[in-house]
């Protein structure tokens, strides 16, 4: 639905032509929190807060990919209604509401939600103190998963030299898919299976990395936002206390890192 | 955090009782216990605001009446589930102490796997150089549960402090703002889930 509004947006509010002179001059403004943020025609709320120097929580959402809105972490309430931030463009006179309570809980319980659905133990993961799930969980305050675990049974594939994709931490957001589709053009990964059966699973004729063209250099390598694709040889090189979210909440770093990429 | 100390010692002024705080280490490896001796010198007027009950340092068996217990460990046999109800059944306030009690931990990894599959291949495999290879079967060991469980899957559990294990300092923050009938709320850098 959302995915769709951005298709749309575009043919459904384009000005007509003196408007668009006039709107070009004048600053459009939405609040955000009550606060005014300006956007450009064709941002998405998500994009005009963060160019703003606002932080809305997110997780399969990426500056460089069009959105997947999955994750559902950010979704604001907008005039009322429950939008993902990442699809929905930003509209002048929009009042949204993110960090809120009330959303903040919501997005805790999804966290939770995702955390039960695989095997995500933090003491054991080379992205621990990297992993922008646990980052999220940090700066959301969440202190255990509440529900019962899955403990779905899913294994590790170790099959390529350079890289290796443990399974039981992917959080199907579509990160490495997109990457791989659209940066490397290999289309190595997609996404199979329904409900608690969906996987990631690879184009290969045995299903293994290890007998695809995927390198350790390719966008798709470097994109896992948690610790289900790593590089092999080089795990835990950073010490405890110096890793990027171990004192940095992600809300300072997602602004920044994107600051710096500018 | 010498406000805090200050504010303790006003505090342990006015209660008239002090607090009885109990502990225990279910499936876990004691490193959470380990940290908590690493609150160092704070442990001495923690001492003095608190009476310890059940606990791997007072070496008292069974629990009695007290405040705060602290679990640390997840729930892998039948006497952690005894343990953790005579707990529960004792303590008004209840933490989860550390990665094991909150998600299984690393003793959960065994949950995919069907535990006399475990066992067999713990005490029954060949190449592993074992005398009499059998699974052990006494009537002193407690049975192993068919998964590692979280202790809120058991028992109700009113907080909850994360890590692997929580730092000294978190456990401090956590456990004085406990008996000092405060809630207690960790700051970012406190909250870790390794």
């Amino acid at each position: 639905m959302t995915n769709e509004s951005v298709a749309k947006a575009p043919k459904s509010t384009a000005p007509s032509a003196p408007g668009e002179a006039l709107q070009a001059r004048e600053t459009r403004l939405f609040s955000l929190d009550g606060k005014p943020v300006a956007f450009t025609s064709g941002q998405t709320i998500l994009e005009a807060a963060t160019a703003a120097g606002r932080y809305i929580p997110h997780l399969c959402a990426h500056p460089d990919f069009p959105p997947h809105s999955s994750c559902k972490l950010c979704v604001v309430k907008a005039n009322g209604r429950y939008l993902s931030a990442c699809s929905t463009r930003a509209r002048e006179g929009l009042e949204v509401e993110s960090n809120t309570p009330e959303l903040n809980g919501r997005r805790r319980t999804l966290l939770q939600m995702i955390f039960v659905e695989g095997n995500h133990y933090c003491p054991g993961c080379e992205k621990s103190g990297f992993c922008d799930l646990q980052a999220l969980a940090y700066q959301l305050e969440m202190q255990n998963p509440h529900f019962s675990h899955f403990w779905p049974d899913r294994t590790v594939d170790a099959s390529h030299p350079d890289v290796f994709i443990d399974f039981n931490r992917c959080i199907f957001c579509e990160l490495c898919v997109r990457a791989s589709r659209d940066v490397d053009g290999k289309h190595i990964f997609a996404l199979t299976g329904r409900g608690i059966k969906k996987h990631l699973c690879i184009n290969s004729r045995t299903g293994k990395l290890g007998d695809t063209d995927f390198s350790a250099a390719d966008r798709a390598a470097n994109i896992c936002p948690v610790g289900a694709i790593l590089k092999k040889h080089v795990g835990f090189s950073t010490p405890i206390g110096k890793r990027t979210y171990d004192a940095t909440p992600i809300s300072v770093v997602s602004l920044a890192s994107l600051e710096a990429s500018k | 955090m010498s406000t805090e100390i200050s504010h303790h010692k006003t505090l342990s002024e006015s209660i008239p009782r002090k607090p009885r705080i109990a502990t225990t280490s279910l499936c876990g490896c004691f490193g959470c216990h380990m940290s908590l001796l690493d609150i160092d010198e704070r442990i001495l007027q923690l001492a003095e605001i608190v009476d310890f009950d059940r606990s791997p340092i007072t070496d008292i068996k069974h629990c009695g009446p007290c405040d705060v217990g602290l679990i640390e460990g997840g729930v892998c046999n039948a006497e952690n589930v005894h343990v953790l109800r005579e707990f529960r059944a004792n303590c008004k306030t209840l933490v989860a102490l550390g990665a094991c009690a909150i998600n299984g931990g690393l003793p959960a990894a065994r949950n995919t796997i069907d535990v006399g599959e475990c066992l067999a291949e713990a005490y029954c495999t060949p190449a592993i150089a074992i005398e009499n290879p059998g699974i052990p079967n006494d009537r002193e060991l407690p049975l192993l549960l068919d998964k590692v469980r979280p202790v809120n899957e058991i028992v109700r559990i009113d907080y909850f402090l994360p890590g692997c294990p929580p730092s000294g300092d978190a456990i401090w923050q956590f456990v004085s703002a406990l008996v000092t009938r405060r809630i207690p709320r960790l700051s970012y850098a406190l909250i870790k889930y390794d």
